[in-house]
């Protein structure tokens, strides 16, 4: 299993990810996405997660595989 | 034969230039975030991308007729370098820049993950260029201009393309306009030069009672009292 | 007023970084503490993970964990003390590097085993005393590893670690998306190690005494002592030194008791969280939980009975949505909102939908973003909502309680 990670410093909020992946993402009150769970991507979602991360005008997205845990935030 | 080849050749780059124009008008219809005709926005996108390569199929059959066209007697090495061909060079040229602008636009729009946002953003940019060019090339080459219906479909050409650069001039562009913009605060920039005037301490270790108090329990505005002060 | 507050008799308020004559002094620190002990990297990790040491810039992470990473990328690293200290509550690492910088210097050298920079990151108005500093412990032959100051922004976010890394890095002081951990590859390419200047001193003093004296301090599972910055309604604001765990009135009495009857505390500075002003509650990760608080970076602000909380909170949001970084659109977008709706609260401008308006975006907000300020700015906001919800209920009525209180 993949999960989707958004980078947030690219993302423009054009909004094309939330119609490919409905089911994973919402829009908030200025197009940017909203993660509906933790973004783990479901494998009949994985094509769908594939084609909004090649879409993305700002390259924002990436599917990562799920033992990628997050950073530690600061020190 | 060289008759078909002509007209292949002049055909192909007409429709190619039509082609261009719709993608501009369709680049810019998905820059603005907003849905089109009904489709949602990664479907304009799609056809941004797929008029795109179709457009360039279309290009590479222009030239590729022109390269065994006896009247333009086009040489590989005019696809690469403008204004040096034997036919109408500076028209040519035009042709041969708005050329070498598609390829690389595609090329660095197929390439986009590998080479990063901004570059494929900077090269992108250069259809603002590459589609006048392309259309001047059309207008001033070949044998067909000063016909009626080339100039109607020139016309016609420039007439999207400048309605769609006019949309995106306007506030409404985007589908959220009151958006703020992502803009990096300035605070968080490299100072221009470093501070000079800071409170001078005693050669040495600093003194703790003779600099600056370490505490920022300073006096509070009225009204406010026993609270921080916000502002350093 | 001395800012470096003695521990009264009685309490578990304990001075060890800030203990002895805290001069600032490379001979009396010399003379209190002798020079550190030969040990190589693996040696410094397995006293970091003996101690229990985490890291005092305010997320409380292990420090073996990040010190064994940046060991593991397998290549030189670039070692960062990060005393920038953007939050205006807090005074601890300003007062650290006045009294004791020594020992954040020792530190670093620690963290720095085998690495090809270390950097001291503070604001470029604490430079010069520093600079001699480094430059005498040079001559002493104290530090193998050269040290370099570089300025940090005074802005609140320029302390988040990546963003540290990238204004060492030359650039903005700007956070970074996570997905490539800066302990593997940082701005530069380097695995990069950012720890606070407090962690380092820690460390510097673990080194020499031991994990078991470290862990004599604070609670089995928060073990050590916090610097503390105590303001607001106290008699002699300043820094403190405690264990974890110790009484919230035993850090208030350190500073002078309160000044007037309080109404909350916050903990944890602007990222932190409103609780209640009860003396004996404890000062540790583990009792503050319950409020959505942690002690942080170790800010406490006491909050007098006669201010409106609702009022101050809407201040620090609005603050806090003015320092954003500027690059992820919830939070460029989001803070802003969430100040001005709770600011409209405040001021008793209702509003439909108000309060369920607040707990909305600041629920919106969180998670997305490269760092923690949209995440930390809800958390105050709801904690806030939380701790005064009589007030809250008061605005909406068209009332303020402080307004009422008496002095």
């Amino acid at each position: 299993m993949s999960r989707l990670h958004v980078d947030w410093t690219a993302c423009d909020g054009r909004g094309l990810c939330a119609e490919l992946l409905p089911e994973l993402l919402a829009e908030d009150d200025w197009g940017y996405p909203v993660p509906k769970g933790d973004l783990t991507v479901p494998p009949a979602l994985e094509p769908a997660a594939r084609q909004a991360v090649d879409r993305c005008p700002a390259l924002a997205l990436r599917l990562t595989a799920v033992s990628a845990e997050r950073a530690p935030a600061s020190s | 034969m060289a008759d078909a080849l002509w007209y292949f050749a002049r055909g192909s780059g007409v429709i190619s230039l039509v082609l261009l124009t719709v993608v501009v008008a369709l680049g810019i219809g998905a820059r603005s975030g907003r849905t089109a005709f009904g489709l949602p926005r990664f479907a304009v996108n799609l056809l941004h991308r797929n008029a795109a390569l179709l457009a360039v199929v279309f290009l590479v059959g222009h030239v590729v007729g022109l390269l065994f066209d006896p009247y333009a007697q086009l040489r590989v090495f005019d696809l690469v370098v403008p204004f040096a061909g034997n036919y109408r060079p500076v028209w040519q040229g035009f042709g041969t820049l708005a050329f070498d602008l598609v390829i690389a636009i595609v090329v660095t729009s197929l390439l986009r993950h590998r080479l990063g946002a901004r570059t494929w953003r900077a090269v992108h940019w250069l259809a603002y260029l590459c589609w006048p060019i392309a259309l001047l090339h059309g207008l001033g080459t070949g044998t067909d201009n000063g016909t009626a219906w080339l100039w109607s479909i020139a016309a016609l050409c420039a007439a999207t393309v400048l309605a769609a650069v006019a949309w995106r001039l306007t506030p409404s562009f985007t589908r959220y306009p009151h958006r703020a913009d992502r803009q990096v605060n300035s605070r968080l920039l490299p100072a221009v030069a470093p501070t000079s005037g800071s409170t001078p301490t005693p050669a040495g270790a600093p003194s703790p009672h003779a600099g600056t108090s370490p505490h920022t329990g300073s006096p509070t505005p009225a009204g406010m009292p026993g609270v921080p002060e916000e502002a350093r | 007023m001395t800012s470096v507050v003695e521990a009264p008799p009685g309490s578990r308020v304990q001075l060890r970084l800030l203990a002895g004559t805290h001069d600032g002094r490379l001979d009396s620190h010399l003379a209190q503490h002798g020079r550190l002990p030969v040990l190589d990297a693996a040696q410094v990790i397995g006293l970091a993970r003996d101690a229990g040491l985490t890291g005092r810039g305010g997320a409380g992470f292990p420090v073996w964990r990040k010190l064994s990473a940046v060991a593991a990328a397998g290549r030189p690293p670039v070692v960062i003390a990060n005393g920038a200290e953007g939050e205006p509550a807090s005074g601890k690492d300003r007062a650290l590097l006045t009294y004791a910088p020594n020992l954040v210097l020792d530190g670093l050298q620690l963290a720095a085993l085998g690495a090809q920079s270390a950097v001291l990151y503070v604001p470029a108005a604490a430079h010069r005393p520093l600079q001699t500093l480094i430059d005498a412990r040079r001559r002493a032959g104290l530090d193998r590893v050269p040290v370099r100051l570089v300025a940090a922004p005074d802005a609140f976010v320029a302390g988040e670690e990546t963003a540290a890394a990238a204004a060492v890095a030359g650039r903005g002081a700007v956070p970074a998306d996570k997905l490539v951990r800066i302990t593997e590859s940082g701005p530069g390419g380097s695995p990069t190690l950012v720890q606070n200047v407090e962690t380092l001193a820690h460390l510097a003093m673990i080194a020499r005494y031991g994990p078991g004296w470290f862990r004599a301090a604070g609670t089995a599972d928060e073990p050590g002592t916090f610097l503390a910055t105590i303001s607001g309604a106290v008699a002699s604001p300043g820094v403190v030194e405690a264990g974890y765990g110790v009484a919230l009135g035993d850090l208030i009495s350190a500073a002078g008791g309160a000044t007037s009857a309080l109404s909350a505390v916050l903990v944890g500075g602007y990222h932190g969280g409103w609780v209640p002003a009860a003396a004996a509650l404890p000062v540790s990760r583990a009792a503050l939980t319950a409020y959505g608080a942690s002690p942080g970076a170790g800010v406490i602000v006491a909050l007098p009975r006669h201010a409106c909380g609702l009022m101050e909170t809407a201040r620090i949001a609005g603050y806090l949505a003015d320092q954003a970084a500027g690059q992820c659109g919830p939070c460029v977008n989001g803070l802003p909102r969430l100040a001005s709706t709770l600011t409209d609260l405040a001021h008793r401008r209702a509003r439909p939908g108000l309060p369920a308006e607040v707990d909305r975006l600041a629920r919106l907000v969180t998670g997305r973003g490269a760092c923690r300020h949209p995440d930390g700015t809800a958390r105050l906001i709801l904690s806030a909502m939380h701790a005064f919800e009589p007030d809250v209920a008061a605005h909406l009525a068209g009332r303020c309680l402080a307004a009422g209180a008496s002095r």
